[in-house]
C-alpha cells in the first residue's frame, strides 16, 4: 500500500521545474491600444468615434524591446471580453457555402447576415461579417520590419475547408458594417485572415495570429507600430492587444501549467509523507478480521 | 363442492391437498350416508343447501343441507375443495357451492404484484435529486443569462457577436429575439436540452443489460446445477438480480423445499435393543424384499435399508423370545395404520409394484419398512387385512380401529389373529404413549426405550411408539358393546369413541419404537446454519402438524437444544394477546437477562438464550389484520427462529406481508408448492423450488432452481455480487454522467450562458453510448469484490448488502463531491493554460471530450477488482475507440472542428495537460479510497486482503464467528 502511496508522486520534480522554465523563456510583449488611440476630444464617447468614418483611424504606437526575441517572433491580436463562442454567433455561418460559394443556396444558418438587397452574401454569416481589420505595420528604428503573413491560418482550413474558387460576394455591402472588408479577386482560400477569425475562439479572451517576424529582435531595440484602429470593441466594452511573442515548446507563454504540476506534486509528496508517517506509526495488518464488522459489533454489544 | 356419492359404497372420497397446503398425503373425505343412495343420472335430487359465505380459510367449512326433509350438517369433511385431486376413487359426485373466483384456492391466491428492485427504489430518490440538480443549473444559466442579457440591453443591436437587427431588408427587425422573458425561457429549454445526460436514462438501459448478464453466469453457475432433477437455475425476473444481495428474512415452505418429501424408516429399537441399521450400511446393495403370490410378484414400491441383524430376526419369526417382540412390532407396523395397499402394473407383467397410500407419510414409510422386513400388507378392507409373512399369507380381522387424534396422539387397532386371540397394537407419540403404558412391566425395556427415543429425537428423526396388550375375551367383549354403541351414537360420537379408545389404549406393554426421517434436502442443515451466520432470520411456514414443523426445525438444525421454545396456540383473540403478551415479556427477559449477566460476567462464557417461536395457523387468523400483528412482530423479531404451523396459503402471504410492512428489509419467500404461491408473491424476491409438487410455485416465482441449498450460492455469492456490481454500477454512472455535465456548464460560464458546447454534437452524444458505457456494463457483470470461496466461507460478509454499504446517500454525496472535483479540474486545467492563446473551440472540446473519457473510464480501472482480459478490453478499448472517433469527427470538412485533433495534438501543452488532468483529478479519489481501506476498512476489504494474502489471521476470528458470544474479541 505504502508503496502506491508513495508512487502518487507522479512526476520527478524536474519536469515541473523545466515547465516554469519554458514558459518563462517565452518573451512576451503585450500593448493595449483601443483606448489610446482613440483622440482625446472622444474619449468620452469613444463608440461615435469608431464610427464616425471620416476620423482617421490612424495611431503610432512605440514598443520596446526588453530581452532578446529570437525569430521567429509571432505576431497576435488579442481581443478581451469578445464572445466569439456565442451561441447566435458560433452558429451564423455556412460551411458549405464556404467550400461550394454561390452554388450553395442553404444559407438560412447564415442569419441575420444571409443575404442584403435580396441577393447572397459570400461568405455569409455574423462571423464573416465581423471580420477583424485593424492592420499594423512594424518599423524598427527608420527601417521597416517585415512581416511574413502568409501561412498563418491552418493548412487543412485552406485546403479543403475554404474553396479555392470562391470569390467574396456581396461582402459588407450592408447599411451596418461589422468588420473587415475582402478583396473579391481572391479565393477565399488565399484570405488568410479570414481564415484564421473564422476558426472561432473558445475563449472570450483570444488571440488570433496576425503574421511573423522573421529576424531576431534585440534587447533596447524600439519599434514604431503603425496601426489603424478600425474595430469596433467599444461599443460593448472590449479590449484590444497587440501580442509580440516568441515562441517555446510549450507554445504560447503561460505559467499556469508549471505552477499546477508544481502544485500537483508537492501535494502527492506531501500525502505520502503523512501516509508513510502513519504508516510507520500505526499500521493495520491485512486480512485481520479482528478489525471486521463482525467482530467490532460484538464488542460493542 | 359439497360431496353427494362417491364410488365407495361407504361415501369415502380420498383426497390429495397438494395444491391447497402442500400436503402430499391422502385425505379422506366423506358424503353424507342420507345421500349416498341417490344416483343424480336416474333420479332427480331436490334438497338446498346453506351455506356460509366464500372465504379463504381451507381448514374450515360451515354449511347445512336440506334433503327429504331432513336437515343435516355439512363440515370441512364433507366438502371437496377446488385443486384437490380424486385419489383411489373411481368417481364422486357433488354438488358444486363455489365457483370460479368464489373458491377458496383462487380466494388463496393474491394476484403478482410488480416488484421493483430496492436499489432501484432507492436510485430513483438519487435520480430526483439529480434532476434537482439539473434545474438548479438550468435555473443558474437561466438567470445569469438574464442578467446578461439586461445589462447589454442597449448594445444587442449591433454587437458583432449577438446582432439582434437583420438590416438586410429595408426595415431592420429583430431576428430571433423575441423579448426578455422568451429569451430567459428558451435558454432554459435549451439548457435542459444540453445537460439532460445528466439524468442517465441509458443507466436503465445498462441496468437491464447487466441484469441479463448477471442472469447468464447465474444460471450457469454449476454449483446451483440439481443433477437429480436436471434442472438449471432460472432467472425468471429480471429486475431484481441485485435485492438477492439484501435480504434479511427467508421464509421458506417445508415440505418440497426443506424436506424432500420422503419420508424414511431408519431406526427402530424393540424391546429395549437399538437396530440403527449402522452396521448395515457396509451393505450398500439392497435387494428389495420380493414375495411370490399366485405366480406374481409383489414388490413394494418403496426400498427401505434393512438391518441385517432385524432382518434376520423377523425372518426367524416368533421362535425365540427376541423374535417374538420383533413380529409384534412389525405387526403393530403393518395394521396399525389407514393404509391402502394399491396395486401398480409394471412393465413385467409377473411383477406388481404395491404402492401404499395413506393419509399420513409417516405411517407409508413405516408400512413400507414392515413390508421390507417381511411384513407385506397386501389386502385391506373395512373387515380384514392380508399380511404377507415371508410368504405365507395371514388373515387378520379388523375388529375396531381408533384413529388418530390429535388430542390423543395415537392410534389403536384391535386385531383378530389367525390363532384366535384378539390383541390391541396401539402406536403414537411418546409423550402420550408413556402414559398408557403399564409401568410396573419391564422397568428396563421401558426405559431403554427412552433412552433410545432421546437419542433418536436428537438426531432429528420422528419417533412413535409402539405397544400392544392381549385382550382376554370379558375385555373384548366390553369395549366391543362399547365401540359398537358409541360409534352408531348419534350425538358426540366423536366424544364418545375417544372415551372408548382411551379405555382400551391403557396398561400397554411397550414394544419398541420406530424412527422415520422426514429427509431433509441435501445440505439444508448446513445451508441454514450459513443463512444464520449471515444473519439472516429464517422463518419456516408449514401447513404440517406442530410436532412434525418442530421436529423438522430440530433436524435442521432451525432450533437447536439450547433454544427456549414459545409455543403460541391459541384459539381466540384475547387469549392470543395474551400469550403473545406473555411471550413478550418472557423473550424480553431471555434475551434482556443474558445482555445483564453478560455485562457483569464479561468474557466469563455468558449465554443469550436462542429464542425460537413457535405459532400456529389458528393464531394466526386472529393475528393477522388486526392489532396484534405489532406484537406478534415484536415478538418475532426478538425471537431468532419462528416456525409457523398449520398455515393456509394466504396466511403465508399475510406473515411475509406483516414483516415486509414493519421493517425495511427485504424478504424472500422460498417454496415449491401452489400453497407457496402467494407467499412467493407477496415477498420481495421470491424464489420456486422446481420440484415434485407442479410447476405454480415456479411460474410465480422470481427465481427457480433445484434444492434449497441452492439459497446460499444464490444469495452469499451471486447476490452479494449483483449487490455490489449494481450499487457501484448506479453510482458510477451517476458520476461519469454527471462529470461531462458538469465540463459543459462551466464551459456555458464563460460564453455568455448560451449554451454553446466546445464539445461537438456528436461526441457528447457517442458520450455515453460508445465512449463510457461498456466498460461499466463489463464491470457490472464480472467484477467479482470477493471469490466465491471466501463468501461462502465467511457468510458474515453477507452483512454488507444489510448495512446498504454498496449503495446509500453518504456514498451518493461523497462521489457527487467526488464528480465535482474531478469536473472542476477537467475543465479548468485546459481553460487556464490555453487562456489568451489561439484555441479554438473545437480543439479545446477534444480536450475535454478525451479527458473526461479517460478520467472517467480510468477511474473505473481503479475500482475493479478483479480484472478479466475482457475488462482489459473493455476499458482500454473505450479510450482507443474514443480517439479513433474523434479523430474521425474531425476528418470531416463540413464540421466547424476540421483537422482540430491533428493540430491540438501536434503541441506538447496539450499532453501535458491530459496528463496532469487525469493525476490531478484522480487523487482526491485515490486518497480518500486509501484512507477508507487502510484506516476504516469494510468486511470485505478485509477478507479481500486475506484472499491475497492468504494469511492465517483469521483462523482466530473463525473460531469467534462459530461461537460469536463465548469469547467476545478484544477491540
Amino acid at each position: 500500500m505504502l508503496m502506491v502511496a508513495a508512487s502518487q508522486q507522479p512526476l520527478p520534480c524536474p519536469v515541473q521545474y523545466h515547465h516554469l522554465q519554458g514558459a518563462k523563456r517565452v518573451v512576451e510583449i503585450v500593448e493595449r491600444y483601443d483606448a489610446e488611440c482613440v483622440p482625446d476630444a472622444y474619449k468620452s464617447n469613444k463608440v461615435a468615434y469608431i464610427k464616425n468614418g471620416s476620423i482617421s483611424k490612424n495611431c503610432t504606437k512605440l514598443l520596446k524591446v526588453d530581452k532578446l526575441m529570437k525569430a521567429p517572433i509571432y505576431i497576435y491580436y488579442q481581443l478581451d471580453n469578445y464572445y466569439q463562442n456565442h451561441r447566435r454567433y458560433v452558429k451564423s455561418r455556412s460551411d458549405k457555402q464556404l467550400l461550394d460559394g454561390l452554388q450553395n443556396n442553404d444559407t438560412s444558418s447564415c442569419k441575420p447576415e444571409e443575404s442584403n438587397g435580396g441577393l447572397p452574401v459570400v461568405p455569409c454569416g455574423l462571423v464573416a461579417w465581423s471580420l477583424f481589420n485593424d492592420s499594423y505595420i512594424f518599423t524598427r528604428g527608420a527601417v521597416p520590419l517585415k512581416v511574413n503573413r502568409k501561412n498563418i491560418a491552418w493548412k487543412s482550413d485552406r485546403d479543403h475547408k475554404f474553396g479555392k474558387r470562391v470569390y467574396p460576394f456581396n461582402f459588407q455591402n450592408g447599411s451596418l458594417i461589422g468588420g473587415g472588408k475582402l478583396d473579391p479577386h481572391i479565393p477565399l482560400s488565399d484570405q488568410e485572415d479570414l481564415i484564421v477569425w473564422m476558426r472561432t475562439a473558445a475563449l472570450p479572451s483570444f488571440r488570433k495570429l496576425y503574421g511573423r517576424i522573421e529576424e531576431d529582435l534585440h534587447p533596447s531595440d524600439l519599434i514604431t507600430v503603425n496601426l489603424t484602429n478600425n474595430y469596433n470593441t467599444y461599443s460593448f466594452g472590449g479590449a484590444k492587444k497587440l501580442v509580440l511573442s516568441t515562441s517555446s515548446w510549450l507554445g504560447g507563454k503561460n505559467d499556469f501549467l508549471g505552477v499546477f504540476y508544481i502544485f500537483v506534486g508537492s501535494s502527492c509528496i506531501f500525502i505520502s509523507l503523512v501516509f508513510l508517517l502513519l504508516h510507520l506509526k500505526d499500521s493495520r495488518p491485512c486480512g485481520d478480521a479482528t478489525f471486521s464488522y463482525w467482530n467490532r459489533k460484538n464488542v460493542s454489544l | 363442492m359439497v360431496l353427494l356419492s362417491t364410488s365407495d359404497p361407504t361415501g369415502i372420497a380420498y383426497v390429495q391437498t397438494i395444491n391447497l397446503d402442500g400436503e402430499s398425503n391422502l385425505k379422506t373425505r366423506y358424503a353424507k350416508q342420507e345421500t349416498l343412495s341417490k344416483t343424480p343420472e336416474k333420479e332427480k335430487v331436490n334438497g338446498f343447501i346453506k351455506c356460509e359465505k366464500p372465504n379463504r380459510n381451507i381448514y374450515g367449512f360451515q354449511a347445512n343441507m336440506e334433503i327429504d326433509g331432513k336437515r343435516l350438517s355439512l363440515g370441512p369433511s364433507n366438502i371437496i375443495l377446488r385443486g384437490c385431486e380424486l385419489k383411489n376413487t373411481a368417481w364422486a359426485i357433488g354438488v358444486a357451492v363455489h365457483a370460479g373466483r368464489e373458491t377458496k384456492a383462487m380466494l388463496n391466491s393474491s394476484g403478482a404484484p410488480s416488484k421493483r428492485s430496492r436499489l432501484e427504489t432507492r436510485m430513483n430518490v438519487e435520480i430526483i435529486i439529480l434532476s434537482i440538480f439539473l434545474i438548479a443549473l438550468c435555473s443558474i444559466v437561466s438567470v445569469f443569462a438574464a442578467i446578461w442579457l439586461r445589462r447589454h440591453r442597449d448594445d444587442l443591436d449591433t454587437l458583432p457577436f449577438y446582432r439582434r437587427k437583420d438590416f438586410s431588408e429595408a426595415k431592420p427587425k429583430n431576428y430571433k429575439y423575441y423579448g426578455w422573458g422568451w429569451e430567459i425561457f428558451f435558454t432554459f429549454l435549451m439548457s435542459v436540452i444540453v445537460f439532460q445526460i445528466m439524468i442517465p436514462i441509458s443507466l436503465y438501459i445498462s441496468m437491464e443489460l447487466v441484469r441479463v448478464g448477471q442472469a447468464y453466469f447465474m444460471i450457469r453457475d454449476g454449483g446451483m446445477y440439481d443433477e437429480a432433477s436436471n434442472s438449471r437455475f432460472q432467472c425468471r425476473a429480471l429486475n431484481i438480480n441485485e435485492d438477492l444481495g439484501q435480504i434479511k428474512y427467508v421464509f421458506s415452505d417445508k415440505t418440497g423445499t426443506l424436506t424432500e418429501n420422503k419420508m424414511e424408516f431408519r431406526c427402530a429399537s424393540i424391546w429395549g435393543v437399538d437396530y440403527s441399521g449402522s452396521k448395515g450400511d457396509l451393505q450398500s446393495e439392497q435387494v428389495a424384499h420380493e414375495v411370490e403370490v399366485d405366480g406374481m410378484i409383489f414388490r413394494p414400491k418403496m426400498i427401505v435399508r434393512t438391518d441385517p441383524e432385524l432382518l434376520q430376526l423377523a425372518k426367524v419369526g416368533r421362535e425365540s423370545q427376541r423374535g417374538k417382540h420383533v413380529y409384534d412390532f412389525f405387526l403393530a407396523l403393518a395394521s396399525c395404520n389407514t393404509i391402502v395397499p394399491f396395486v401398480v402394473d409394471t412393465p413385467d407383467p409377473s411383477v406388481k409394484l404395491i404402492d401404499y397410500q395413506g393419509e399420513s407419510p409417516d405411517e407409508q414409510a413405516l408400512a413400507y419398512a414392515a413390508a421390507a422386513y417381511g411384513f407385506m400388507l397386501i389386502e385391506r378392507t373395512s373387515g380384514h387385512i392380508i399380511i404377507d409373512f415371508w410368504g405365507e399369507k395371514q388373515r387378520f380381522n379388523v375388529l375396531g380401529l381408533h384413529e388418530f387424534d390429535s388430542d390423543r396422539k395415537r392410534m389403536s387397532v384391535i386385531l383378530g389373529c389367525p390363532d384366535k386371540s384378539v390383541k390391541v397394537f396401539v402406536k403414537g407419540a411418546d409423550t402420550t404413549m408413556f402414559s398408557v403404558i403399564d409401568r410396573t412391566l419391564n422397568k428396563s425395556v421401558i426405559q431403554t426405550t427412552e433412552g433410545h427415543l432421546h437419542s433418536y429425537s436428537s438426531l432429528g428423526l420422528r419417533t412413535l411408539v409402539v405397544g400392544m396388550r392381549e385382550l382376554n375375551n370379558s375385555e373384548f367383549e366390553q369395549w366391543h358393546f362399547a365401540f359398537v354403541d358409541a360409534s352408531t351414537a348419534l350425538m358426540g360420537r366423536a366424544a364418545l369413541l375417544r372415551k372408548v379408545a382411551n379405555n382400551i389404549e391403557s396398561n400397554l406393554r411397550v414394544l419398541g419404537a420406530s424412527a422415520i426421517e422426514d429427509k431433509l434436502q441435501q445440505g439444508v442443515p448446513d445451508a441454514i446454519e450459513s443463512l444464520r451466520m449471515a444473519d439472516i432470520k429464517v422463518w419456516v411456514l408449514t401447513g404440517d402438524k406442530q410436532e412434525t414443523a418442530i421436529s423438522i426445525g430440530y433436524s435442521s438444525k432451525l432450533l437447536t437444544s439450547k433454544m427456549t421454545q414459545i409455543v403460541i396456540n391459541s384459539n381466540s383473540k384475547e387469549s392470543c394477546r395474551k400469550s403473545l403478551d406473555d411471550a413478550i415479556v418472557m423473550a424480553k427477559k431471555l434475551t434482556s437477562g443474558s445482555i445483564v449477566s453478560h455485562n457483569m460476567e464479561g468474557s466469563s462464557g455468558a449465554v443469550i438464550t436462542p429464542v425460537g417461536l413457535i405459532i400456529d395457523g389458528t393464531s394466526l387468523v386472529y393475528v393477522l389484520d388486526s392489532e396484534l400483528e405489532e406484537q406478534l412482530f415484536k415478538l418475532a423479531s426478538m425471537c431468532s427462529v419462528v416456525l409457523c404451523c398449520r398455515v393456509a396459503p394466504l396466511q403465508k402471504a399475510g406473515i411475509v406481508a406483516l414483516v415486509k410492512k414493519r421493517t425495511s428489509d427485504m424478504t424472500l419467500a422460498i417454496g415449491d408448492g401452489a400453497n407457496d404461491v402467494s407467499m412467493i408473491q407477496c415477498a420481495d424476491v421470491g424464489v420456486g423450488i422446481s420440484g415434485q409438487e407442479g410447476r405454480q410455485a415456479v411460474m410465480a416465482s422470481d427465481f427457480a432452481m433445484g434444492q434449497f441449498r441452492f439459497l446460499v450460492p444464490l444469495l452469499l455469492v451471486h447476490g452479494h455480487w449483483n449487490y455490489q456490481r449494481m450499487g457501484y454500477m448506479i453510482l458510477y454512472n451517476f458520476y461519469r454522467n454527471a462529470v461531462f455535465v458538469l465540463i459543459l456548464f462551466w464551459y456555458v460560464l464563460f460564453t455568455c450562458f448560451t449554451l454553446t458546447t466546445a464539445i461537438n454534437e456528436w461526441s457528447s452524444m457517442l458520450y455515453s453510448i460508445i465512449y463510457t458505457s461498456v466498460p461499466t456494463i463489463v464491470v457490472g457483470i464480472l467484477d467479482k469484490d470477493l471469490s466465491k470461496r471466501t463468501l461462502l466461507k465467511h457468510p458474515q460478509l453477507y452483512g454488507a448488502g444489510h448495512r446498504q454499504e454498496a449503495y446509500n446517500s453518504k456514498l451518493f454525496w461523497l462521489t457527487m463531491v467526488d464528480t465535482l472535483w474531478q469536473s472542476v479540474v477537467a475543465f479548468f486545467v485546459p481553460l487556464l493554460a490555453y487562456w489568451n492563446s489561439t484555441i479554438d473551440a473545437p480543439s479545446i472540446g477534444d480536450l475535454w471530450t478525451l479527458a473526461a473519457v479517460i478520467l472517467v473510464n480510468l477511474h473505473l480501472a481503479m475500482d475493479v477488482v478483479r480484472w478479466t482480459w475482457i475488462t482489459h478490453a473493455a476499458i482500454w478499448g473505450s479510450i482507443v475507440a474514443t480517439w479513433i472517433c474523434v479523430v474521425c469527427i474531425d476528418a470531416i470538412p463540413m464540421m466547424p472542428g476540421y483537422w482540430a485533433i491533428f493540430h491540438i495534438g501536434g503541441t506538447p501543452v496539450f499532453w501535458w495537460c491530459l496528463l496532469i488532468i487525469v493525476i490531478a483529478a484522480l487523487v482526491p479519489h485515490f486518497v480518500v479510497k486509501f484512507i477508507y481501506q487502510y484506516y476504516f476498512p469494510c468486511d470485505i476489504q478485509i477478507a479481500r486482503e486475506a484472499e491475497k494474502f492468504g494469511n492465517l489471521r483469521g483462523h482466530g476470528a473463525i473460531e469467534i464467528e462459530m461461537n460469536p458470544i463465548l469469547e467476545p474479541h478484544q477491540r
